[in-house]
Order: C-alpha cells, then structure tokens, then sequence
C-alpha cells in the first residue's frame, strides 16, 4: 500500500506532490509515461511561464526545472517510461514499464494528471485527401524543438489555440513561411499577448472566422482550400480561397486526457471533459483527485501549479483522515458561463471559483446568485473565452444553500 | 524464373499467394506501393458477406459463399481478428419489403444458411438502437466482420512465410510473351514467369491492355467513410444495411473488430481511379443515415475514402485471352468474402493452363497473430517484457502499443516501411490522438530498425515525407 499515487510527471503531478509533501506525506510515487519529469513543459522552449508564480519570465523548461529540482531535493521516488494501464474504484492502480513489467500499485489516495490531448484532423471532417504534412501543433513543436527536424516550410495554421500561436511563430523564427492562421469562431482562443508577440510581431494575418474546407495533394500536402464561416460556422462557399503550402499545422482544442478517470468510474463533466470536483479537486470517487489539464484545459500553467497545489495538500488531509465535509453546495452556471471549477463545494470556506465564458463580452457583471437573490456581485470590463477567469466566493456565502448560480451579466 | 507472378498486393493478390505457397512454386508478387492492401483493400466495409445479395448462378454469387465458409479457418489460421456478428437489412416501406423477400429468396437459391425475416419487435429487441420507423429486416446469422487489410498482410505474410516473395515499388509498365514464360517490367527491374495472374484491383484492366486484352474494363466508385470512438462500438451489434437500391447496398451502421463504429460508404461512379478524396456531400449523406438512432458523429475519429473495383460485366471478371496469363477484375463487394474462393478460382484455371501442383511438406498454414502479446496473460506479458524490455515501452497510448511490437512489425513479413504501415499492423497512431504523441517516437524505431535516415521516413512511401529537414537548414 502507497500513500500517495499521482499519474503523471508534468507540472500539476510534480507541484501536487511537492505540495503534498510539504503536508507531511512521504510514501509517495510519481508514475510518468515520457522518459523526463516535466510534462509539456519540456518542448515549450519559449518564454513567459512564471510570471504569476515567480515573477520571472521562465522557459518551459525552466520552469519546470524549479519544480523538477526539488522533488530531486526531497527524494520523491517516481518512476519514469511508466504507463499506467488501469485505474479501479478502489484505487488499485495497474502500469507497465521496461524494468518492472506489470505491476499493481494500491493507494490510499491517488492524483490524476495525465495532463490533455490535442484534437486530431479526423475529428474535424475536412474534406479531402489524407497526404502527409499535416500535424497538430503540438506534434510540430515536439518535431522542431526536441527532434531538431522541420515539418514543413510553407505553413498554414488552422486554429488559434495558443500552442499554433507559438508554432506560428517558432516555424517563423525558423525559416517557414507561415501564410495564415485561420479561426473558426469569430474571436481567438488564444491569449490576447501570444496573438500580438506571435502573429502580429511578425506580420502574419489571423483570419478570423474562417476554415479550412478541403485539403489537397495526394502524397504530401500541396494546398488548403479556406473561405469564411457565417454565423452558424458554416462555410461561405463564394469566399473559398485556394493556397497553396506544404504544412497544415492545427490547434483547434485540447481534451483532457480521462480514459484512466473513466475505468474508475470517475464523474466526468460533458463541458470540460475533466472529472467534476469539489473545492479539494477531489473527484466523485473519494480519495481520487485532480489537477492540471486532465481536470480542465488552463492558459497558463502557473494556473496548474496554483491547483496541483490544492490536490496535493487535500490528498494530504484525506490520507491523514483530516479532510472533512459538512455541506453541499452545487455550483451552476448561465449559457455564457461554460464551466466553473470546482463544480462543487462540500466545505464551508473561502474558496476561488475558476470560470471560463463561451464568448466575448464587454462590460459584464458576474454575479453569483442564490435562487432570484444576487448574493455576490463583480464588474468586469471584458471576458473572453481564451483567459480564464476567477471570483472569491466567502465562506458565509455557503450557509444553508445546495445551489448557486454563476451568472453574467452585460450592463 | 517464377512459376507464377502475382500483379497487385491486395486481398485477391494476397489470398492467391497464400494458397499458391501450399504448394511447390516460386511465387512472387509485385506491387507499385510502398506496402500490401493499399487499394480497395485498405479501405472497405470490412463485412463478410452472407452471400444473398449477388444474383443466383453469378460469379459473386458462388465465390460468395464459399469465400464466406471458407474464412472463419483461413482467420483462425493467420490469427486474424473475425467476428461472426450476424447482418441486418432494414426495411422502411412496402417496397423494402418487397425487396427484402426477394433477397431472401435469392440467399436460399444461393445457399446461405439460417437466413430469416424478422418483424419490427424481433428487430428492436435484437438492435435497441434501430431507428424507430424500421419495420422489418433480413436477419443474416452467418454475416461477419474482419479487417480487410489485416486479412491481406497476413496472408501475404503467410504467403512470404511459406517463401513467397514480395516486390514493393515495382510497377508493371511492360509485359511481354516469350516462349513458355512472361517478361514482367517496371521502370527498374524485370521479373520472369511462366504464369502471370493479374489481380491489379482498380488498375486490372491497364494491366489486362498490355498483354492485348480489351475484353473488360473497370471503373472505381468512390466510397465515403467516417470511423467513430470506441466508446460508440456498441451502438450495434449487428452489421446493418438499408435496403439495397441499383447503386448498391447502401451505407451501412457496423461495428468494427476493433470495437469503432463505421458509417459509410457513399456511393459515387468516377473515373480517376486514384481519386480518394473525402467530400462535403459525402459526409452530408453519411451524417443522413437513418438506419440506426443518434449516431454520436462528434465522436469521429477519422473519415476515409475507398474505391471499389466496378467491372464492366456486372459480375467478378476471372478470365484469360492468353495461355499462362489470367486476369482477375471487377473484383467489387463481395470480393473481400469471395477473396478465398476467388484464389481457388484461378488456381483451378492456372491447373487448365498447365501449372503443376505438387502440395510442398512443409507448408505451415499458421502465421502467429500480430495480437499475441496484447492477448497474453499478465504472467505471459511478464516474462516477455523480461527477455525483452521493447514490450515494456508503450509508445501509442491511446491504444497501447510498446515498442516491442512495433519492432515486430517491422521485422515480420511483410515488414512495415513507413508510419502508415506501422498504424495498420500495429493500430499505433490509429487511436484518439492519430499518432499526435507517438508519431516521433515511431519515426525513431522505423528509422533505427531499417536503418535510414530519420529525414526519409515517410507516411506512405512515395513523396509522402513527414519532414523537410533539420532545424536552421530553412535559414
């Protein structure tokens, strides 16, 4: 029996266990799938991580290196090249690697961060051929920064995820021409500073609303076919633009990565595609928590370290029979919320709701509502899909209610 | 000197060989790609047909049936994936019904077992999720399922086993008649035989012009696909078609054996017959099909485009204008079913032309399933991944694939050359991610086992590179 399992190396894993660490923990293992601690991280050699974390603009890389340096520091065993297989219930955890074989681990408690997946080209139905030269972003940044190979050298971005924000760049910087970015919804989903640093720094056109209608080329890519969407997303046939290029990158969402949460029959949320949690980040399944992009997909990973944290220190307590619940409290939310996390509050204290909009919106209130009566109110000058947002919901707030609504408001 | 060329890699090719190397022959099989089954063969339904819908005394007809009773052993032996899940043709409107007893008729003339029509109730107890406007169906208990380009690469595989040989990259441009053999040319290299079978596919009736034979002609018509999650398998259990119309059997809701869902295929006559382009109106008429209720389609994993071999006569075209030169065309639905049927067809026909066959002793029919691993036990796995630590590295994560196997399938006839070589022995690259994580790391093994240059590996042979170069040469 081990204390503590977390699934997964990168930034939430590591934060969670140092965090759980720090709260007494010792019997801890990290399980890691890559052959290197630092998740993601590893392959985002630009900068800009840290800033809400340490003040500094950090490289990926570096980043993680802070985190990385003390689980080194305090001797917090993991294993690496180790893919777990299989989740239960009742926290049996099963993996395989080169050295062990298979083996079954049982946990006290267990720490998901598998981290998320991009969406495929498949996912899209895009008319057309299947030739090669076509990549997520993702997979492009992985060939060009670790691999030290080109994809491509005529690009075309479909997406506006950050990741092709920064590959839009990164294949600039290394000789590509990139021609577009192209977006579907009419609005970036992308941080606002990656679409000035990224696409504008360096002339290239964002072309919102706007998709990709057919690929073309038989065995590499040699075009797109693009036209602008209406308001229904669908394609304005008369607006179909041919250009010709060798690379279509996409960046058109992240799944979290919830095939082990589903084998243990973890509540998934149908919006984030991440478990639901309460205010611990623990899921449905007690003593089962979550962090990082596996709970939901975050914009900065400072954001990640902030709620590994969280998890790590309320593993903690449960493993320690110290985690206690003495209310229920649902969290909902109006049409332009899409998500609230946590999802639910079994314990009556200060608590940082996290919220994503479904569009963007000028001059809103959020309000949190108990039934007809606005109990909390916040103004804010803009909100867009791309930047999560956060409230401070006081623990007063909580008394005697099982429900609250996460509302916006235009004024 | 071959005993007897084979022209095309695909099922009928690869079916042909296989039952050819049982015996004592020098066999060899040429195909222009950089791999086996990338014709039709790589992209249909995947269904073993019962054998009701060709017409009674046809070619399809015949080889249907017995193409069907003959593969359950022919899976069992290369250790492929079969499932005899039974098929259902829904009916609508007193047309379809019409229809439907006419296919019943027809299936019990052509002798298909068990075969029944079922009413509404029957049919909603079997299919929960049929569409409610069904009223009746065709119940086929014999239909199955198999994945066609599995089936090809392991009879090949067998074939080469049995010590067929395989030319990749070889392009028939040239055939020429010499006394008592053939002289077979691509570009680059030259092949003789005694006996020459055509089982070109799309282009068997090119391949059929240079010896002179202009008796048949074929036509591709194109095929739409799309491939759900397999967390939708199980919406059905059953293969199930529409009712047939002229253009053929309808786009039909089946599982896979892998456990997806497949929707498709249109039904589209062309006539580039390398067009397999995927189109809007395609996936319009995929997202249309009413068979079956709420079909999750945002849950694609991929969309995909076959051609199918249309032949001139209506009916398989198994013929020969020259001695020692056969052709087989037109080889359309049901020709994955009648693949082993159509292989003893020709072997009857080269016997006619002269070929001696003398049954080899050591002929070995097994060929270990490319799945031995992922079914052993966990004490089996245990002590493979201790003799050998490549199983024990999962390089595809959405479908758990090591390193191991795909080592494997690089090193077992016929190897893999290129990703998507990898992706149909292996399913690595073939899950949720479509290789997104894994497909680097699958460069590297190809790249070290074959050992060529990371820069040359490439998705499907041909120009089909994956990368332009290192980093700083774009500078």
């Amino acid at each position: 029996m081990t204390d503590l399992v977390i699934i997964g190396g990168g930034p939430a894993g590591m934060s969670a266990a140092l965090a759980a660490y720090e709260s007494g923990i010792r019997d801890i293992l990290i399980l890691e799938r890559d052959a290197a601690l630092g998740g993601i991280l590893q392959q985002c050699i630009h900068n800009g991580f840290g800033l809400h974390k340490f003040g500094q603009e950090l490289t990926g890389p570096e980043y993680a290196w802070k985190y990385e340096k003390r689980v080194h520091e305090l001797g917090i065993p993991y294993k690496l090249n180790t893919m777990v297989l299989d989740i239960t219930y009742n926290k049996v955890i099963t993996a395989t690697n080169a050295e062990d074989g298979m083996f079954e681990i049982k946990a006290k408690a267990i720490i998901l961060a598998m981290g998320c997946r991009e969406r495929p080209k498949g996912a899209l139905n895009i008319a057309g051929t299947r030739p090669a030269g076509i990549y997520s972003a993702g997979t492009a940044q992985k060939l060009v920064n670790i691999e030290g190979y080109m994809p491509g050298k005529n690009v075309v971005i479909l997406g506006s995820g950050d990741i092709g924000l920064i590959m839009a760049r990164r294949m600039t910087l290394e000789g590509a021409k990139v021609q577009a970015v192209c977006e579907l919804m009419p609005y970036s989903g992308g941080l606002a500073r990656n679409i000035e640093q990224c696409l504008n720094d360096f002339n290239i056109p964002l072309k919102l609303s706007h998709t990709v209608i057919e690929i073309h080329g038989k065995e590499r890519l040699s075009g797109v076919t693009i036209a602008k969407v209406d308001d229904r997303r669908k394609p304005i046939m008369s607006t179909a633009e041919y250009i010709p290029c060798d690379t279509l990158l996409l960046s058109v969402g992240l799944i979290p990565e919830n095939e082990l949460s589903k084998s243990a029959d973890i509540e998934l949320s149908s919006v984030t595609g991440g478990a639901v949690v309460d205010q611990d980040r623990q899921t449905s399944v007690s003593g089962i928590f979550a962090c990082g992009n596996v709970l939901h997909v975050h914009d900065l990973v400072d954001f990640v370290s902030d709620e590994a944290e969280i998890a790590g220190k309320c593993a903690a307590e449960y493993i320690n029979g110290e985690k206690c619940s003495n209310i229920s409290v649902n969290l909902k939310t109006d049409g332009r919320i899409r998500y609230t996390v946590p999802q639910r509050i079994t314990q009556k204290k200060d608590i940082t709701v996290y919220f994503r909009v479904s569009d963007v919106f000028r001059n809103v209130r959020i309000n949190i509502k108990n039934g007809d009566k606005t109990v909390f109110s916040k103004k804010k000058n803009k909100v867009a899909p791309g930047e999560m947002e956060s409230i401070q919901l006081k623990a007063e707030l909580l008394d005697g209610v099982s429900e609250l609504n996460l509302e916006l408001e235009e004024v | 000197m071959y005993d007897v060329v084979i022209i095309g890699a695909g099922v009928v090719g690869g079916m042909l060989a296989r039952t050819l190397s049982a015996y004592d022959l020098k066999i060899c099989i040429l195909e222009k790609e950089n791999d086996v089954a990338m014709g039709a063969s790589k992209a249909n339904s995947g269904i073993v047909h019962a054998g009701f819908d060709a017409k009674e005394n046809s070619l399809k007809a015949k080889l249907n049936v017995r193409g069907a009773e003959l593969m359950p052993q022919i899976a069992e032996e290369l250790g492929v994936k079969y499932k005899n899940n039974g098929s259902l043709v829904v009916g609508f409107n007193d047309e379809d019904v019409k229809t439907i007893k006419e296919l019943y008729d027809r299936g019990c003339k052509n002798g298909v077992r068990r075969l029944r029509i079922i009413d509404q109730d029957e049919l909603h107890e079997l299919e929960p999720n049929i569409s409610d406007k069904a009223i009746c169906a065709l119940h086929a208990p014999t239909g199955a399922i198999i994945c066609p380009y599995e089936l090809t690469i392991a009879a090949i595989g067998n074939a080469m086993d049995n010590g067929a040989e395989l030319k990749l990259n070889f392009e028939v441009k040239k055939i020429q008649e010499h006394d008592g053999y053939w002289e077979i040319a691509s570009d680059k290299d030259t092949v003789m035989s005694h006996y020459v079978v055509n089982a070109a596919g799309q282009y068997s009736d090119a391949v059929a012009k240079i010896i002179g034979d202009n008796s048949f002609t074929v036509h591709p018509r194109k095929g739409e696909y799309i491939l759900l999650d397999k967390e939708c398998g199980g919406l059905v259990s059953h293969t199930v078609f529409r009712t047939p119309t002229a253009m053929g059997k309808g786009i039909l809701v089946s599982p896979t054996v892998d456990g997806n869902l497949l929707v498709g295929p249109t039904s589209e006559d062309i006539s580039d017959k390398d067009e397999t382009s995927t189109t809007i109106e395609g996936f319009r008429k995929l997202f249309d099909a009413d068979t079956v209720k709420n079909i999750p389609f945002n849950k694609t994993i991929t969309s995909f485009c076959g051609l199918r071999s249309v032949g001139s006569t209506g009916d398989f075209i198994i013929s020969s204008i020259k001695r020692g030169f056969i052709s087989a065309g037109g080889i359309e639905s049901p020709g994955l079913s009648a693949s082993p049927a159509i292989a003893e067809e020709i072997i009857d026909m080269l016997g006619v032309h002269g070929l001696v066959l003398c049954k080899k002793n050591d002929y070995n029919p097994y060929r270990r399933t490319a799945h031995w691993f992922r079914e052993a036990s966990v004490a089996a796995k245990n002590a493979t991944i201790a003799q050998n630590h490549a199983y024990g590295r999962v390089i595809c994560r959405c479908e758990t694939v090591t390193e191991g196997e795909i080592i494997e399938a690089i090193h077992t006839n016929p190897g893999a050359r290129d990703l998507d070589g990898i992706k149909r022995r292996t399913r690595a690259q073939m899950g949720r991610c479509q290789g997104g994580f894994c497909m680097p790391a699958i460069m590297r093994i190809l790249s070290r086992e074959l050992d060529i240059p990371y820069e040359s590996i490439s998705k499907s042979g041909g120009g089909s590179d994956v990368i332009c170069g290192r980093t700083k040469e774009t500078l």
